[in-house]
């Protein structure tokens, strides 16, 4: 979608500023990454068609043990990557966040499939258009459903992702809770990332 | 089955019939409509014991009433009979419920208020199924309720994250309230309040 900014961004290069690099933290970096992008324990949240692309992932012929992820994790408090596989309506926005807050950090993100990146076909008044709308997402995965090879590519860029990490940068750890206002992204942002595109303009609005 | 042991039994409440591929289907008045279907379930030559469906109809055109439909079937005689309830959409759209006569129309009366707004009136339970009960917008199978709702998708968002996904019904909103007595202590005192928002 390439709208979306990290909601704090432009405040992380203030605070790494101070932070020089050597020899003993890129080490370490490099370790810590190592072990994380290996070890990464998905928490299966499946709601459509694209969990069982998900579950075609975990089995056998695909195996995605091979990257690491041998245990699904059904509890949010054992659990590094959030995987949404499917649509999310509305009545699931308050659920997923609940799971998302119990996580530990670290935590990761991936959205698979185009409802759960943008709401899809599903342009209406249940569906919510984007997770990113509810939680901070890593890895968009497209396709309808993903390929299991498409959701291993988004697992291999996630893992790239975390080794591109660093402990210095206290940012990267932030939760980004759900404001006063009842808002996880600024009210506009939600507005912006939703507007329909495409002849979808000209399909919805009943006569 | 024909309409004729209809008519003759209930004379103008029975304003039009007509076959549709096979499926005969009986327009009635809807404030004698409860009336009607008690006969239907219970006379002999009828015993429409069934009900396999409750649903409505908003056509686009605005003049044309919306119609709650009943679908139903005889286990016994082998048959079926699509019963519609036209309602006039300048009025409060309100029939009588059918719980006291199937008890399976509970949750699909329900359904049709949740989705088209029709209340049902001596209906037990009636509050939203589908939508959630905060749910404010109105009643989304409408034709004048349009695709993406009434509110902007930020504010959908926002009240969507405002709901308490662990909320939990009050004993008396619960339709085993009889039972009650034989709950253990803990869930007793968790139970003696709901905390699901507004509840009609």
């Amino acid at each position: 979608m390439g709208l979306i900014e990290a909601p704090n961004a432009g405040a992380e290069s203030a605070e790494l500023a101070g932070v020089s690099p050597n020899f003993i933290t890129t080490k370490l970096d490099f370790l810590a990454n190592w072990a994380r992008s290996n070890s990464l324990w998905p928490m299966p949240f499946g709601t459509a068609c694209c969990a069982i692309e998900f579950m075609a992932t975990a089995a056998s012929r695909f195996d995605i043990s091979r990257f690491g992820m041998e245990r699904m994790s059904f509890s949010p408090r054992q659990a590094d990557v959030l995987i949404c596989a499917g649509r999310l309506p509305f009545k699931l926005a308050p659920i997923i966040r609940r799971v998302w807050d119990q996580m530990p950090q670290p935590k990761w993100a991936i959205s698979m499939g185009a409802c759960a990146s943008t709401g899809g076909i599903f342009d209406t008044y249940t569906m919510v258009q984007g997770i990113d709308t509810i939680i901070p997402v890593d890895v968009y995965v497209p396709g309808c459903p993903p390929r299991p090879e498409g959701l291993m590519y988004g697992i291999m860029l996630l893992q790239k992702k975390i080794r591109g990490e660093t402990l210095a940068d206290p940012t990267l750890r932030q939760e980004h809770l759900v404001d006063d206002r009842g808002f996880f992204l600024p009210p506009e942002k939600i507005d912006e990332i939703s507007e329909p595109f495409g002849n979808s303009v000209h399909q919805t609005r009943s006569a | 089955m024909s309409a004729s042991a209809l008519r003759e039994r209930f004379g103008d409440a029975i304003l039009r019939e007509e076959t549709i591929r096979g499926d005969l289907v009986v327009w009635v008045d809807a404030g004698r409509a409860h009336e009607i279907l008690a006969w239907l379930r219970d006379a002999d030559g009828q015993q429409f014991n069934y009900l396999t469906d409750v649903t409505a109809v908003d056509y686009r055109d605005p003049e044309r009433p919306l119609e709650v439909v009943y679908q139903l079937r005889s286990l016994s005689r082998n048959t079926q009979l699509r019963v519609k309830l036209p309602l006039d959409k300048s009025k409060p759209l309100a029939v009588d419920s059918v719980v006291d006569l199937w008890k399976g129309a509970d949750w699909l009366e329900r359904e049709v208020y949740d989705m088209f707004g029709v209340g049902f009136t001596g209906h037990p339970d009636l509050r939203r199924i589908l939508m959630w009960e905060t749910y404010a917008e109105g009643y989304p199978l409408r034709k004048d309720f349009p695709l993406r709702g009434h509110f902007t998708r930020a504010e959908q968002t926002r009240q969507a994250l405002a709901a308490n996904p662990e909320a939990h019904y009050s004993i008396e909103e619960l339709s085993i309230a009889e039972a009650y007595d034989e709950l253990p202590e803990d869930m007793k005192r968790r139970m003696s309040k709901g905390e699901r928002g507004f509840v009609k």
